[in-house]
């Protein structure tokens, strides 16, 4: 067995501490090590996008991180995205708008849509479908998605 | 496949502060040891068993692996571990290498260009690589640190075959040197994948071209193509059919004529030869109307 390597970070803004082989992903700490089972493994190679995370606010498939590298990182899964009120804009109109069928590929679609909001708070249906082009969803045939996100903005907008 | 997935093959992790540390464990560990940028490639490699390796190397470390500078005379450094998404955003750069900036926004997805690096791309080596024909459009100089201390290479001289490179036992690339772009110059890249987004190109072509004063003929050009040889290429005879003509779409037909002699493409899943030598001129026309007109607007 390889030693394990203690790895300091921050998940959802908590300081999270584990033990992990240098070759175990985030993905795999993230869900068997942590509990944290909201971010999904579709295809493991970069394609799906159903593990995405932001690392330092920057997306990523976490299946592609290896969680040695997060050490002094701050990582957000979708367990972070609700905040203390409640669920965030986007995930209600996922749920309004019946954004999801079988729904394993949403979490990714929400934490990815979210760093698209936080970088472009009113994106263009061009602007998301492009963005959002590292996802796959087999189900809805994207278009519920796309106005989920696009009315989240809305909603957003009229908050501030 | 076990619960919780595919685990990949056991191995060690280093994170050198220094290039010199960097070049020693590489030295030491030659063939069984890798270097770790963005990981989209490497991690995919090793999981799917396509590579062994004992050793990742992660470079993200290195001062020098992180530099981005941008400087109207001095030109523009990225340090092999610069991430995709930070070219793109940083809009000196954009208006500076519009053709780099055409192929850092295809590498994969959103998620793929928040890791991966025009520093990988490289040295991963394949044919199809979108920043490679781009980066030799814009004159790129590979700058490799190993134990001989270190040496420049043209980025067109860099990949040797599928998946190889000229890096020897402990060598790796620390940075790409660009030129600062000359006046009257344009440069733009493009591919054919049959999706939008997300795939890897058939083929691939980048242009650059610099204009006369008044920007009616071309006084250099460089004409680079992926997907279409063992490694992107060069197409010096595309480039000469330009150098010292008139802009006009009978030069412009010539240049990509000769871009389709010099491709040699293979038939495979995603076309075949034939199919390939014929978009090679479609592309190479494309990308050189799309340098011209960033030439004119610049």
């Amino acid at each position: 067995m390889p030693t394990k390597v203690h790895v300091q970070t921050r998940i959802n803004g908590e300081e999270i501490d584990f033990l992990c082989e240098p070759r175990q992903s985030l993905l795999e700490v993230l869900r068997d090590e942590l509990g944290l089972t909201g971010s999904k493994e579709g295809c493991n190679n970069g394609n799906c996008g159903a593990c995405s995370v932001l690392l330092d606010g920057v997306l990523v498939d976490s299946c592609l991180v290896l969680a040695v590298e997060v050490a002094g990182r701050e990582v957000t899964t979708i367990e972070g995205i609700a905040g203390t009120n409640g669920l965030h804009p986007l995930q209600q109109k996922f749920l309004e708008h019946a954004a999801l069928q079988c729904g394993i590929c949403t979490p990714g679609f929400i934490v990815a849509a979210k760093a698209l909001l936080d970088k472009k708070p009113q994106p263009t249906e061009h602007d998301v479908r492009h963005w959002l082009a590292g996802n796959l969803c087999r189900c809805t045939g994207y278009d519920k998605i796309i106005r989920a996100v696009l009315d989240a903005a809305k909603a957003m907008e009229a908050k501030v | 496949m076990e619960e919780g997935g595919e685990h990949l093959q056991a191995f060690d992790y280093a994170t050198p502060r220094s290039v010199e540390e960097a070049v020693s464990l590489l030295a030491e560990r030659g063939d069984e040891a890798r270097v770790l940028a963005g990981g989209t490639d490497i991690i995919v490699q090793v999981r799917e068993g396509r590579r062994r390796v004992a050793l990742l190397v992660d470079v993200k470390h290195i001062a020098e692996l992180n530099q981005l500078t941008y400087d109207a005379a001095a030109g523009l450094v990225i340090g092999a571990a610069v991430p995709c998404y930070k070219i793109y955003g940083q809009s000196d750069i954009a208006a500076a290498y519009p053709g780099l900036i055409d192929a850092v926004s295809l590498v994969g997805g959103i998620q793929i260009q928040g890791r991966a690096t025009v520093g990988g791309n490289l040295c991963n080596a394949s044919p199809a690589a979108d920043t490679i024909p781009a980066l030799i459009v814009h004159e790129a100089i590979c700058i490799i640190a190993g134990p001989n201390g270190r040496r420049d290479v043209p980025v067109e001289q860099f990949c040797t075959a599928p998946g190889r490179t000229t890096l020897q036992r402990g060598e790796f690339l620390v940075a790409l040197r660009i030129p600062a772009p000359k006046p009257n110059s344009g440069a733009a890249y493009l591919r054919f994948i049959p999706r939008n987004e997300m795939d890897i190109a058939v083929v691939g072509a980048g242009a650059s071209v610099v204009l006369d004063q008044a920007r009616n003929s071309f006084t250099a050009a460089r004409i680079a193509l992926g997907a279409v040889a063992p490694t992107p290429l060069l197409v010096e005879s595309a480039a000469a059919a330009l150098v010292g003509q008139p802009v006009s779409d009978e030069v412009i037909q010539r240049a990509a004529e000769a871009a389709q002699a010099a491709a040699r493409p293979i038939d495979d899943m995603r076309g075949t030869a034939e199919y390939r030598r014929h978009l090679v001129g479609v592309l190479t026309r494309r990308a050189l109307r799309g340098a011209i007109q960033r030439a004119k607007e610049r």
